[in-house]
């Protein structure tokens, strides 16, 4: 079997293809190569011992889809792909776009849809929350300056002030909402989320959706330790049911089918868990998954197989990440072959 | 005094590490602390930990009583207790 994966910037901003190798890799059963599709030649997972066996360079998803389709057939002529695993959010909708055209030429995806992405999209996500009596925090949707202003009708100070796609400021007041709501218009685009800013702690569930329904398994963490940039840097697994039957509810409701991480807060007030953010694919610490006794990255590509896979009814608590930095030595010999030919 | 039930999945290694899994916080437990959180699992009651402490420690009722109380706080604040 033959998978390609992306997202091997294992940089100071994860993505998840190094811990989704690596899990698959020791998957009950696994027999195959993994292959690693990347963006910069830089790429740490490209240089990392036992994980992918090959790397191609892709084009990034702005240049459009046609080229992105026209580059896998190529990679597609040599290596035969069965499978390919998207892992970032800004290529997946183009994935998502792509998958019919490339399950006619034989390589298989497990994406959500079009319509499964959009529902749990910063910007719906309160409508699809409160529409399922899930705690979600009070959320206005800015579209111009004029919105702006009319925050004070509806939240008091602190709020968070979110990109579409990405980044996240918290304001004190007015001038800091504004600068912010300036840098992410810029940046991403309309439109800019407001919203409550509920005081309490971060919980997140790494979870598989078969896209029928059901969860296929799920595991919650506890970030230990958070980078300046926010990303967990150590984290533990927790006996949660609470968090399980969000999770679970949401996975129902939507018929995910893909890995996905949920985000929550648990407020510091109210005792309650809100739904953050539903990232739409595995987050860098998925290995925590199998880890803790949940092989999910492997699940998804016997799904994505065609294979009927038991859901998983049970992990271990207590089992902690801690992630690293490891200088890798390479030569600019091996540098070249990535750099000039796009292959290595 | 009120009687209180450590929640199952609570738990304390020998050493007084003391892990709660439904929130991931660890705490560490000095040897007074684990005495009593070890008794609080085992259904003590009240009157028996502060026996027990009294005479593990040649304290005063009182002065543990009200020690005893304060950490008993702590415990539900975190979670690590609730009434039974």
């Amino acid at each position: 079997m033959n998978i390609a994966v992306t997202g091997l910037n294992a940089t100071d901003n994860p993505g998840p293809g190094v811990p989704l190798i690596r899990s698959i890799r020791e998957g009950e059963g696994f027999s195959g190569n993994l292959i690693g599709l990347i963006y910069d030649s830089l790429e740490p997972g490209i240089y990392m011992k036992d994980i992918a066996s090959k790397c191609y360079l892709i084009p990034y998803p702005s240049s459009g889809l046609e080229q992105l389709y026209q580059r896998i057939l190529q990679i597609h002529e040599k290596e035969k792909l069965d499978l390919i695993i998207p892992c970032l959010d800004s290529e997946l909708y183009g994935f998502a776009k792509l998958q019919d055209r490339l399950s006619a030429i034989g390589i298989k995806t497990f994406l959500p849809t079009i319509d499964q992405l959009n529902i749990r999209a910063k910007d719906n996500l309160f409508d699809f929350c409160k529409s399922n009596g899930i705690n979600v925090p009070k959320n206005i949707l800015a579209n111009s300056l004029q919105d702006m202003y009319s925050i004070p009708n509806n939240f008091n100070y602190p709020i968070a002030v979110k990109g579409i796609f990405y980044d996240a400021y918290i304001a004190n007041n007015f001038e800091e909402a504004l600068t912010a709501f300036n840098k992410l218009r810029v940046k991403w685009g309309y439109p800019i989320i407001l919203q409550e800013f509920i005081r309490g702690d971060e919980f997140n569930v790494v979870a598989l959706g078969d896209g029928k329904g059901n969860m296929v398994g799920a595991v919650p963490m506890r970030k230990l330790y958070i980078t300046d940039k926010g990303k967990g840097w150590a984290g533990v697994t927790l006996d949660n049911p609470i968090l399980m039957e969000i999770s679970k509810k949401v996975i129902e409701k939507v018929k995910w089918r893909s890995g996905m991480e949920l985000e929550f807060i648990k407020s510091a007030e109210t005792g309650e868990y809100y739904l953050l953010e539903i990232n739409p694919r595995f987050p860098a610490w998925v290995y925590l998954a199998p880890s803790a006794g949940q092989n999910l990255p492997y699940a998804l590509v016997r799904l994505a197989m065609g294979e009927d896979v038991e859901p998983f009814t049970n992990y271990t608590s207590g089992i902690i990440f801690v992630r690293s930095s490891w200088d890798l030595i390479t030569s600019i010999k091996e540098y070249e072959k990535i750099a000039t030919f796009g292959e290595y | 005094m009120t009687n209180y039930i450590v929640p199952q999945n609570v738990a304390i290694s020998d050493s007084g590490f003391l892990f709660q899994p439904a929130t991931g916080e660890s705490y560490t437990l000095n040897e007074i602390g684990k005495l009593i959180f070890k008794m609080l699992q085992s259904n003590s009651s009240g009157e028996q930990i502060i026996e027990k402490v009294c005479e593990e420690y040649d304290a005063e009722a009182k002065s543990v009583e009200r020690d005893l109380e304060d950490f008993i706080t702590q415990l539900k604040h975190y979670s690590l207790l609730k009434l039974s």
